[in-house]
């Protein structure tokens, strides 16, 4: 224990269970893979002075992502900086959003974030498996069906209404790490 | 106009704040009520001290900044005050000053919203660091006028501005600490006034702090947030005098996620207990719910023998195996002189002949003996009991699952968000393996698929009245096909009850097995029949297949009937040779022996089908069409296509088989479920590997009631005669464990004489008597027709709920729409006149600016929808193409546009850009 506790100190530690979901022992763990991905850049211990980030491609290569058609997407919209890196935070952070204690709205919150309706449908159906015309009416159901205040547009507070009613949301925006 | 311009700035308020992470719906409720309604000044006084931090930042451009410094000050000094414990004098004056400083700026505000518009976008590339964010926010938060936003902004901001003063980290915050020294001369002592304030602020710190990780913010700002929020909890905490409520409330939360976790736990055990979910998933995932749904209920066919195996096993075979009389203590245990030599042979045991005829796995080798072994088990009694509850217990299941399933079909009916979760909520961000991500891909599309095909089905239009005429010819020539099958059955049956009179010698192969030749043919040929018909009908895949269904089972069952009914007919037979030959040894249980076989040669066909029809034909298709003249895969054989409504109803009939042969054969469950679990794995890997999916992928029903009604069907026709041997025929006097007694259920009669106490006998004698029977029949019956009645009332009931809903959304769809497009007018006219009045106003400076608006409303008039910088670009179907002039969004909309921290976003909803804007940025 006494190792491991070292690379956060303990309000470090007190600190990321208090903005995350995570157990002490989790964010150690994610702390762990994180420096796993980069032993070169990231140190063994943590510290919050010095400015570590982690390109976006380094970090899709984390198994639990890889495979996500939407890590791309995903991971940009945690990273803060817009400049396609990530901070041990954002990736904290990422995770704790993407646990399963996190309650519906905050999730809703990023899924809109990161959801993208038409490379979306590409992505999840392959290339050419659904035609053109079959695209278009996916597209065009969608939006009949959620958008609700008849604005031609989904807006958040459609997506969101739209999205809490759905029974495998919270089971399937989740990542177990 | 200022209503509209009022209205612009809350929404652009919003817009902000949400873009900036720092909203949270939930807590804003919470947290904020109390304010509201406890310490409404204070919430005034928040919301200027927020407004202090913003300024802080602008105070070189801002205007108001005269009155502001005056309230920042005293807003310093009450803090400082309630630091230092001290009475708080000039509040009121405060209070009284704080509201027109508010007042003031709202006008100001209403001034300048026509500038907002022009916010820029590089500002909001600033806005992306999280100072800089700060700082946007801080400038948007002069003008926010809405109470709830205010108050929770201005709460943090108040507390940003406090510990800044109280610690000094002037640095920080960057605001000058000049009022801070006069407002530190102010120190009085407290109240009980600010005590109670003090200690909502310290609850509501602790909450912030408890809430803290459900914010939708960056991890930096929270853990700022965070540590700003500690320290003041810490510093106020041991005046208050109580700690405790944090630790209990860690200590809660702590616990809710163990709990949570072990509940996931359970959750994950219980879900990997279900055996080949796996597999099934990865089926469903290429061949859509169809075809998984066969593999489901074989699996729950699987889980029902598997009960009725324990059953049988554990509480017929075991005991009589381990404490019954040995092999060869009795005739009927002992296998005749006669078939001695052979008995030991693989082809006499693979028939059930022979050892494995005379064993515990049949009906004939249990002896009547009342009880059996040191523990006296009443064997007899139990095997009459095993026997009707297998029967009580498939009832039961079958009949709770379908009303378990009818349940889910009727609440599950909010099917309007199909395609919506389909797209939002199917991709599971748990797979982590190349492999599965591949079949969710597969899956995905396949159920994208049949949704469309629901679809198109639900678009399609014909002529009707060729659709009913087709209808009604497919139905006649089914019916013929049934007759004439039906016919042919009789016909033969009749035949072969001829021959059988004039000895089978004289006659060859065909004429011996004519019934079954023919009965297997008519099983193989006419649902091809009826798959030629149903084209005919023009049905939705998953109708059609429905029909099929019922129809092969009318095949089915009329083949199935007619071969009990010869059964019968020999079983009559052989017992008048019975009465008249009392030493002759045929017993006519033995004839049920036959299901056993049945059972075999039915796997063993299954196997054979797949092996030859599929696997074959697949390699066939596969490798020859290297070397053929046209295309194999797509042309004529191409590769089977998986055989739904034959395989269920094969699974349904065998069952029927089990059902009806259990009572006589304990064995049959155990076989069952070997062959379940053998057709199991045999045709998931033959429909990975040989099969291609349909050609229009289905959706199957929700519930797989069809099936289950089938089966229902078929539980009873098959119990029927298991039930009416053991009623009204006498057991045989020399096999089974009722051998010598009357009817079978004597053996109860025997057990309340035995073994119970003489007055239990006569209740049950009493209890047993027609009278009360009949009228507990006749209660059964009215309360029958009384749940039917008031379930009645409950459906339509429900329905009219369900319309009643549907109707309101509908009509609120239609206001919104309604609302919206007369916001959108008037948001049109709105920009026209203020560019007009911009125009006028600052001449060439706006034109640059209007100019940017446009351009960043742009692409929304594109048909690309305006949020195309982040987030959810919003489906752009063609049709629905916006093509409105630029303007701001209208207010419909706001509540959730906002969140895009994205840069094009905010054109149009900053509602103070500064005049000097270029110089600020």
């Amino acid at each position: 224990m006494g190792s491991k506790q070292s690379v956060f100190t303990e309000e470090q530690l007190d600190e990321y269970q208090d903005c995350t979901v995570f157990t002490r022992k989790e964010i150690l763990r994610l702390y762990h893979r994180y420096h796993a991905l980069a032993p070169e850049i990231v140190p063994r211990y943590f510290n919050d002075i010095a400015d570590i980030k982690l390109p976006l491609e380094l970090i899709s290569e984390m198994p639990e992502l890889k495979e996500n058609p939407f890590h791309q997407k995903l991971l940009q919209v945690f990273s803060e900086d817009k400049q396609d890196n990530m901070s041990f935070n954002d990736f904290l952070n990422m995770f704790s959003i993407l646990s399963d204690l996190t309650p519906q709205h905050l999730k809703a919150y990023y899924a809109f974030k990161v959801y993208d309706l038409e490379v979306m449908l590409g992505k999840l159906t392959g290339d050419d498996e659904l035609s053109h015309e079959e695209v278009q009416l996916v597209c065009h159901k969608i939006m009949e069906e959620g958008d609700l205040d008849g604005d031609g547009k989904l807006s958040f507070a459609d997506f969101e209404y739209m999205i809490t009613r759905a029974p495998d949301f919270m089971s399937t925006f989740h990542i177990r790490i | 106009m200022p209503r509209h311009e009022k209205l612009i700035v809350k929404s652009s308020d919003v817009s902000i704040e949400v873009d900036n992470d720092e909203s949270d719906d939930e807590e804003q409720g919470e947290e904020t009520d109390d304010y509201s309604s406890e310490v409404e000044p204070q919430c005034t006084k928040k919301s200027a001290g927020r407004n202090r931090n913003g300024k802080r930042k602008i105070e070189q451009e801002s205007e108001e900044q005269s009155d502001d410094s005056e309230e920042e000050e005293e807003e310093q000094s009450r803090k400082k005050n309630v630091q230092n414990r001290n009475k708080l004098t000039n509040r009121n004056n405060l209070n009284e000053a704080e509201e027109q400083a508010t007042k003031s700026r709202k006008n100001k505000r209403n001034a300048k919203s026509k500038k907002k518009d022009s916010h820029s976008d590089d500002h909001d590339d600033e806005a992306l660091g999280k100072k800089k964010k700060g700082k946007s926010d801080k400038k948007q938060m002069d003008s926010e006028s809405e109470e709830e936003d205010t108050k929770k902004r201005g709460k943090r901001k108040d507390k940003n501005g406090k510990k800044a003063v109280n610690k000094g980290k002037i640095n920080k915050n960057k605001y000058s600490s000049s009022s801070e020294e006069e407002s530190r001369e102010e120190e009085e002592v407290i109240t009980e006034e600010d005590m109670a304030k003090l200690k909502d602020q310290v609850e509501e710190k602790k909450k912030l702090i408890a809430t803290l990780r459900n914010k939708p913010s960056p991890m930096k700002q929270k853990l700022q947030l965070l540590k700003e929020a500690q320290e003041f909890v810490e510093k106020f905490e041991g005046a208050l005098g109580k700690g405790k409520g944090k630790k209990f409330y860690a200590y809660k939360v702590m616990m809710t996620k163990k709990w949570m976790k072990f509940q996931r736990d359970f959750e994950n055990f219980r879900t990997a207990c279900i055996p080949w979910e796996m597999k099934i998933k990865e089926i469903e995932s290429h061949f859509g719910s169809s075809v998984a749904s066969y593999f489901i209920f074989l699996r729950w066919m699987y889980g029902i023998n598997m009960v009725l195996f324990g059953l049988t096993f554990g509480l017929v075979m075991i005991p009589e195996a381990l404490m019954g009389k040995p092999y060869g203590s009795m005739p009927r245990k002992t296998v005749p002189m006669s078939e001695q030599d052979s008995a030991m042979n693989f082809a006499t045991l693979w028939d059930f002949g022979g050892y494995a005829q005379y064993s515990v796995l049949f009906y004939g080798y249990y002896n009547n003996q009342r009880t059996i072994g040191w523990l006296k088990f009443r064997l007899p009694l139990g095997y009459f009991l095993v026997g009707v509850g297998t029967i009580g217990y498939s009832f039961m299941v079958v009949i709770r699952t379908m009303a378990s399933n009818a349940n889910e079909e009727g609440g599950g009916d909010d099917t309007s968000f199909n395609f919506s979760w389909k797209m939002f909520t199917s991709w599971d961000y748990l797979i982590g393996n190349a492999e599965t991500a591949d079949n969710k891909f597969a899956s995905i599309t396949t159920s994208f698929k049949e949704s469309i095909l629901e679809e198109q089905e639900n678009r399609k239009e014909g002529n009707i009245h060729l659709t009913r005429f087709l209808r009604v010819l497919a139905n006649f020539l089914v019916l013929l096909t049934l007759a004439g099958s039906g016919y042919l059955i009789f016909f033969v049956v009749r035949r072969s009850q001829k021959f059988a009179q004039e000895g089978l010698d004289d006659y060859g192969w065909w004429e011996r097995n004519e019934v079954n030749m023919v009965m297997s043919l008519l099983g193989m040929f006419c649902p091809m029949l009826f798959d030629i018909i149903s084209p005919l009908e023009n049905y939705h895949p998953r109708i059609a297949l429905q029909w099929q269904l019922g129809r092969i089972f009318a095949l089915f069952l009329g083949n199935l009937y007619t071969f009990i009914i010869a059964l019968l007919d020999e079983i009559n037979l052989k017992l008048e040779e019975e009465k008249i030959v009392k030493y002759n040894i045929t017993i006519w249980e033995k004839n049920l022996y036959e299901f056993v076989r049945l059972t075999v040669s039915d796997t063993l066909t299954t196997v054979i089908t797949i092996l030859i029809g599929d696997f074959l034909r697949a390699v066939f298709v596969r490798f020859v069409n290297y070397c053929w003249c046209w295309d194999l895969e797509y042309g004529f054989p191409s590769y089977a296509e998986f055989d739904i409504s034959g395989n269920v109803l094969g699974l349904i009939f065998n069952q029927g088989m089990i059902w009806m042969g259990a009572f006589y054969a304990p064995c049959l469950p155990a076989i069952n479920v070997l062959r379940l679990l053998a057709s199991m794995y045999l045709q998931c890997w033959a429909v990975m590997c040989t099969n291609v999916p349909h050609e229009r992928v289905f959706k199957a029903s929700r519930s797989n009631n069809f099936y289950m009604a089938m089966l229902l069907i078929i539980l009873f026709l098959s119990t029927l005669p298991a039930v009416y041997t053991i009623v009204s025929i006498p057991p045989s006097f020399d096999c089974g464990p009722f051998s010598g007694k009357d009817r079978m259920f004597d053996v109860i009669q025997e057990t309340l004489d035995n073994d119970f106490p003489a007055w239990f006998g006569k209740v049950f004698t009493a209890a047993t008597n027609p009278g009360l029977i009949l009228s507990f029949i006749l209660l059964m019956g009215l309360a029958i027709y009384y749940l039917q009645a008031t379930s009645e009332s409950y459906k339509a009931a429900n329905l009219e709920l369900k319309k009643k809903l549907q109707n309101q959304s509908d009509e609120n769809k239609k206001r919104n729409k309604k609302n919206a497009k007369a916001a959108a007018n008037q948001m049109e006219e709105l920009q026209n006149s203020m560019q007009k009045v911009n125009e006028r106003a600052t001449g060439g400076d706006v034109d640059k600016k209007a100019n940017g608006v446009n351009s960043s409303n742009q692409p929304s008039a594109q048909g690309a929808y305006p949020p195309n910088g982040r987030g959810m670009r919003l489906a752009p179907p063609p049709r629905v193409a916006v093509t409105r002039p630029p303007r701001p969004r209208g207010p419909g909309q706001l509540p959730g546009q906002p969140r895009y921290p994205g840069p094009q976003q905010y054109h149009g909803a900053h509602p103070r850009m500064p005049r000097g804007g270029a110089a600020y940025r």
